[in-house]
């Protein structure tokens, strides 16, 4: 049995939306998922616009407060404010937008040490300095950009500073939102191999949240794929790409346009018809029924449940002994 | 000897087909020179010349006003002519600028020499260019003070409201709504004239007493009523500021409230502010001038620029320059302050940015 | 003769802190119903050559050489009133963002009708049937209802569909599409660049695809220009330039994607920050990153070298290679 570092179960993350003067709705975000991190390895977390990842994200570093469900981190339950704030110095975030992410009234050091500076984590000056300087240099920054402002660096230097920002606290775990997408693809590349690196340095443990399968192919152990706030299949990397069983995960692979002109001709495509459905409406039952091909009566009356078909491999489907 | 091929119909040195050093690479990237965000802005405002004038306006009236007291000759409340025991001298009254009186002419055929009144006497025989400048420093002064005290409490109501939301938003800013839908000038008469009632006594025989409860007044109805406009700015600011991803990134560190509003919200709202403050002082100069013209300002005889011009209107056919002058004083004020912050509005606007 | 011809065209921008030079002398063909993918990361110049052809620059903006020819008709200093008649007719263009590509004030119908009745003859009556005609071509459910609907009232794949139906409502000899897929979610981007292909085949139009995801490129496109820093690096073929890399970038853009080939290992990245415009080195632009520079480089910008009938490159790296071959190096 792995050494489980993170547990959800059955999170929930509503959030009301106003739809009239007095009437509201509630939008489903995160609609009862769970799953658990094993120590030190990276689940990547799929999925399309409304799916919920980022919020689960989120949710998952107590920056919107759950709904429903538990949180557990090192096998204690994250509840009371106390716990929160121990968590915090655990765990920390990169964000997607290396532009708003990023203070621009602050010196690259001061952004940096932060973290070091709210928890007093230095004795004096010089050492605070020495710390900030160590991190630079992890993450490849050069050390004489230190009192340079956020705003003269490229998108991939700005990932960097926020990454430096996040490791200052030793966490062990870190969710990474979306941490490449709004970098150029040679960029991209660099960055994917710090965090490869900065998680074998340190033994870090990464819920990586992406939209690009190939990237998240890559640095991801397992994969979790979300649809409308739910979570429809969770497997090893390799099996989620070679062996899909879910048909939205099906859909999702044959989808993904691959840089290799025979292999683009030679793929079959399929193509789904119908818009992803907003997860203010968002359908009875099985979420992808609309959209499914082998939607059947049984799929609109309810939800199906999310269990182990194969060893580690996870899937929430009515007929997946059919179709699989 | 160098070794040339031709290559593609070009001369082309074969020696240079080596590897290039790291150093020759790195060599070819310079990154360019650092600017703040400030120092950006400050380029900008100083090539908006309009701007930059005014700001020399500006500039010379502090300057003056603070300065020539002290080596002018008149006092601002010395009546010329009168003396202790003597019967009063009219003639130092109603000068016109550049003139001088039967006595000073006497004098000046005696060999004395007299210092001109630039700017005339008034009826009193008091030089008149001096009571301007003490005019135009009570104008500064009320409008600078007054508007830092605006800029304190709006700041910190606007911040608590905007950070806080929910409820301790909706009450603030319902408060903010009830003061704004009074009338001021109103509210200004009413408290100057209570103001007068119960400050009067306390105050005098101290320093206060010279600059008049009126303008003690003033400073309290500017400290209760006119803070509304900047605390919804910032209030505005904060709002917004609150949703970006590096207050979350702070957040997730869990750092606290204060932390955040300190050391993210507010150093991100200062060019506002500083924009705002700029223009609130005219309206606030403007403020204290039409008090004293309508006689709820500085106590006499001490001068401000809106009592001197309400002093005139009595003489306006004979002696028209005595309102003239400190109309134009007060336009060149509110005018060069007014332009300025247009200017810094312009520099430091993000919004404008490329 | 190409049906679109571009050459040695300069285009910089006049910004307050100096002289931002985004396109620096390419030259390309565009033929009659083929797609054309160029290649590029942020800041070097796809999208600028897009908008000089469309002659859509910036007010900063200014073409200062070169020639661009549509169908032997030269569009450099043309004046106003005619480019009107070739833009939306001649040639379309989609942008990247649905959201912002469309007027939130007026009705989807509104919009498709107003090209049409710009650049045709057709009465209203007509332009509203051809404007029904177009949304069904684009796969748009129930075309009569949605041409009421406002655009917030469509999702992002709807959107680009209504755009691609705006493009080609006065059938265009070629069509733009800046970036058309890069604000989409995977399923959809898949639907949109199903619709176009579909799309080129029956009507037989040219595609310039600019983009900077090499999997699109890969998919849709017959020829590719790889840009850097407002050159061209490398152009041909699409198998070509996946199989066959000539230039040191195209080369380290390939080896920096992550694939089912290299799963697992590290990724080789490029290495250092894209290009300031605004500081261009002498050279190649691409010098200073790349892992086998020579000095010449630094120093010399490589003139394009044919490599073969369907592949011109302009690298020394190869120009060296090809030189050693021809035995002329030696000694």
């Amino acid at each position: 049995m792995a050494d489980t570092l993170v547990e959800v179960r059955n999170l929930k993350e509503y959030f009301t939306i106003t739809t009239g003067a007095f009437t509201s709705k509630p939008l489903k975000a995160v609609d009862d998922v769970s799953f658990s991190i094993h120590r030190g390895e990276t689940l990547g977390l799929v999925g399309e616009s409304g799916c919920g990842k980022t919020t689960v994200g989120r949710t998952l570093l107590h920056l919107y407060k759950p709904t429903a469900g538990q949180i557990f981190f090192d096998g204690k339950e994250v509840k009371t404010k106390k716990d929160v704030l121990e968590y915090r110095r655990k765990s920390t975030m990169v964000f997607q937008d290396p532009y708003s992410s990023l203070n621009p009234r602050m010196t690259v050091a001061d952004i940096i040490g932060e973290p070091l500076d709210v928890h007093k984590m230095y004795a004096s000056k010089k050492e605070r300095e020495e710390k900030i300087l160590d991190l630079m240099a992890k993450v490849g920054l050069n050390s004489e950009h230190a009192n340079r402002y956020a705003h003269e660096f490229s998108g991939g230097q700005r990932q960097r500073i926020g990454i430096a920002r996040a490791m200052a606290m030793n966490p062990q775990f870190v969710v990474c939102d979306e941490p490449v997408s709004a970098l150029d693809v040679s960029i991209q590349a660099q960055v994917i191999n710090m965090f490869d690196e900065l998680q074998e340095q340190m033994g870090l443990t990464y819920l990586f949240i992406a939209h690009d399968l190939l990237v998240v192919r890559h640095i991801s152990d397992r994969i979790a794929v979300m649809y409308l706030g739910k979570m429809v299949e969770l497997a090893d990397a390799a099996e989620i790409y070679d062996h899909p069983l879910h048909p939205y995960t099906k859909c999702l692979m044959s989808a993904v346009p691959l840089p290799d002109p025979k292999k683009a001709r030679e793929n079959h495509r399929i193509v789904l018809s119908g818009d992803i459905p907003s997860p203010l409406n968002a359908p009875s039952g099985c979420p992808f029924r609309t959209r499914c091909p082998y939607a059947t009566e049984a799929c609109a009356a309810s939800m199906p449940e999310f269990k182990e078909v194969q060893s580690g491999h996870f899937v929430a489907c009515h007929r997946i002994q059919e179709i699989g | 000897m160098e070794k040339k091929a031709r290559l593609l119909n070009m001369q082309v040195n074969l020696d240079e087909f080596i590897p290039a050093t790291e150093e020759e690479k790195e060599y070819m990237l310079q990154m360019r020179p650092s600017t703040t965000f400030f120092r950006d802005g400050m380029k900008r405002l100083v090539k908006n010349r309009i701007a930059f004038i005014s700001l020399i306006v500006i500039v010379i009236i502090t300057l003056a006003s603070i300065l020539i007291p002290f080596f002018w000759p008149y006092k601002y409340d010395t009546m010329l002519g009168v003396r202790p025991g003597k019967p009063v001298d009219s003639s130092y009254n109603n000068l016109a600028p550049f003139h001088y009186g039967k006595t000073e002419l006497k004098k000046i055929e005696a060999g004395e020499k007299v210092f001109p009144h630039i700017f005339g006497t008034d009826s009193g025989g008091r030089d008149y260019f001096i009571r301007v400048v003490y005019g135009t420093r009570i104008s500064l002064a009320v409008g600078f003070f007054a508007s830092i005290i605006v800029l304190i409490v709006g700041m910190l109501v606007g911040s608590i409201a905007g950070y806080c939301g929910g409820v301790v938003d909706l009450f603030i800013m319902r408060i903010v709504d009830m003061i704004y839908a009074l009338p001021d000038m109103l509210m200004v008469i009413l408290l100057a004239t209570v103001m007068k009632q119960t400050l009067g006594p306390a105050i005098e025989g101290t320093v206060f007493a010279k600059i008049g409860s009126n303008i003690i007044a003033l400073f309290f109805v500017f400290g209760l009523l006119y803070w509304v406009s900047m605390a919804r700015l910032i209030r505005g600011q904060i709002l917004s500021l609150r949703e970006q991803e590096y207050v979350l990134a702070s957040q997730a560190t869990g750092a606290k409230a204060r932390w955040i509003i300190k050391k993210h919200l507010l150093p991100n709202c200062i060019s506002v502010v500083i924009i705002s403050t700029a223009l609130q002082i005219p309206s606030a100069i403007f403020t204290e001038s039409y008090l004293s013209f309508l006689g709820l300002g500085v106590n006499a005889p001490m001068p401000s620029l809106g009592s001197l011009a309400s002093d005139a209107l009595n003489g306006i056919n004979s002696y028209p320059y005595r309102l003239v002058i400190p109309a134009i004083t007060i336009s060149l004020i509110v005018l060069s302050l007014n332009l300025f912050g247009d200017g810094l509005r312009d520099a430091f606007d993000p919004k404008l940015k490329h | 003769m190409a049906l679109l011809e571009v050459r040695d065209l300069h285009t910089s921008f006049f910004t307050p802190v100096g002289e931002v030079k985004a396109v620096n002398g390419i030259s390309f063909n565009l033929d009659h119903g083929k797609v054309l993918g160029i290649v590029g990361e942020s800041g070097s110049g796809k999208s600028v050559t897009a908008y000089s052809v469309m002659q859509i620059l910036e007010k900063t903006g200014k073409i200062l050489s070169g020639s661009i020819k549509v169908d032997g008709k030269e569009l450099v200093g043309l004046p106003e009133r005619e480019m009107k008649h070739i833009r939306g007719n001649r040639i379309s263009i989609i942008f990247q963002d649905p959201m912002t590509s469309l007027n939130p004030t007026y009705t989807i119908g509104h919009q498709l009708m107003e090209a049409i009745l710009l650049h045709t003859n057709r009465n209203k009556k007509q332009a509203y049937d051809r404007a029904v005609e177009m949304l069904k071509l684009v796969n748009v459910n129930e075309p009569e209802k949605r041409m009421k609907q406002y655009p917030f009232e469509f999702s992002g794949g709807m959107r680009q569909r209504v755009m691609i139906a705006m493009a080609l409502a006065c059938e265009p000899d070629i069509l733009i599409a800046d970036e058309p897929t890069t604000a989409l979610d995977v399923t959809i981007q898949a639907q949109i660049l199903e619709l176009m292909q579909s799309l080129q085949k029956e009507l037989g139009m040219a595609i310039i695809m600019i983009t900077h995801d090499l999997g699109v490129v890969a998919q849709m496109c017959d020829e590719v220009i790889v840009m850097y820093a407002g050159s061209i690096c490398e152009q041909g073929t699409a198998d070509e330039i996946f199989y066959n890399p000539k230039h040191e970038y195209t080369k380290g853009l390939i080896r920096s994607i992550p694939t089912v080939d290299n799963d697992g290992e590290k990724l080789q990245p490029i290495s250092g920050t894209p290009i300031d415009l605004l500081n261009m080195p002498a050279g190649c632009p691409f010098a200073p990153r790349c892992e086998n520079a020579m000095k010449i480089c630094l120093h010399q910008r490589c003139p394009r070298m044919q490599i073969n009938a369907d592949h011109q490159a302009a690298c020394w790296v190869t120009a060296k290679e090809e030189m050693e071959k021809e035995g002329v190096c030696n000694g």
